[in-house]
């Protein structure tokens, strides 16, 4: 454990295949061991994570791979997670962000990302331009 | 690191879906394709999906659930689920699947019904 102030981060530049979903959480939930979160807080954080991976591998860049670039820092007890593609972008984020949203045609996806990663992190910010691509600044205070 | 694939059972006409560890996005893509299968070939009236080797699940799980649930509910079957662990509860709450599915401690009770 370092001092209060000094933030801790970790960048990770993962090829966006769905087998890296897994690896992306897990990789996630390791790193924010160090501020001692509860197992719920562990697990909240890793469906947000999925959530936003699944989001870039499916819709960034729509199944045909390119990089995921993820970098969660630690400052105090607060854990700040980016997920970013440089795939298609989104042209309307309120609707993409409407609970039950899709795009999908074959019914099996539920459009319930966004929602899960508002429901399980205290800020959920997007940012994204169509061509250019998207990024997802979650942030959650860790209790102790 | 895990044992990513299906397994199913048959009992009667009912159908017994054993879920993978990690019910994400990457581990859910061969569950439509291999149901529609089943489910073309055997008159199956009752889906169970076994949770309890399952520790993480996230929304492409209720994405798949709801999937087949519409697909049973079209035939007039019905689906169950047993073996929840904490997270997944907490997913299958959030997606609304406890309001279709009904929830049973075990085997034996969801395949009794």
């Amino acid at each position: 454990m370092s001092e209060q102030n000094k933030p801790e981060i970790l960048k990770m530049e993962l090829e966006a295949l769905s087998q890296n979903e897994e690896f992306a959480r897990v990789a996630v939930a390791v790193f924010m061991a160090r501020l001692d979160p509860t197992l719920e807080e562990v697990e909240d954080v890793k469906t947000a994570v999925s959530e936003a991976v699944t989001n870039a591998v499916i819709h960034g860049y729509q199944g045909k791979g390119g990089i995921i670039y993820i970098e969660v820092t630690v400052e105090g007890q607060e854990l700040t997670v980016s997920i970013r593609d440089t795939g298609i972008g989104i042209t309307d984020i309120k609707q993409a962000m409407e609970p039950m949203f899709t795009t999908d045609p074959d019914g099996v996806r539920s459009g319930m990302g966004f929602s899960f990663m508002e429901a399980f992190m205290d800020q959920v910010e997007v940012k994204s331009e169509p061509d250019k691509g998207t990024a997802v600044i979650m942030k959650k205070k860790i209790s102790r | 690191m895990n044992q990513p694939h299906f397994t199913y059972e048959a009992e009667g006409h009912t159908l017994i879906v054993h879920l993978p560890e990690e019910l994400d996005h990457h581990n859910c893509s061969g569950l439509k394709y291999e149901t529609d299968l089943i489910l073309s070939e055997n008159y199956i009236r009752r889906i169970i999906f076994d949770f309890s080797r399952t520790r993480f699940m996230d929304s492409s799980g209720i994405g798949i659930l709801l999937n087949r649930y519409k697909q049973m509910a079209l035939s007039g079957g019905s689906v169950a689920i047993y073996g929840a662990g904490s997270q997944a509860l907490r997913i299958l709450k959030m997606g609304g699947i406890l309001k279709l599915m009904k929830l049973y401690d075990s085997k034996e009770a969801a395949v009794t019904g």
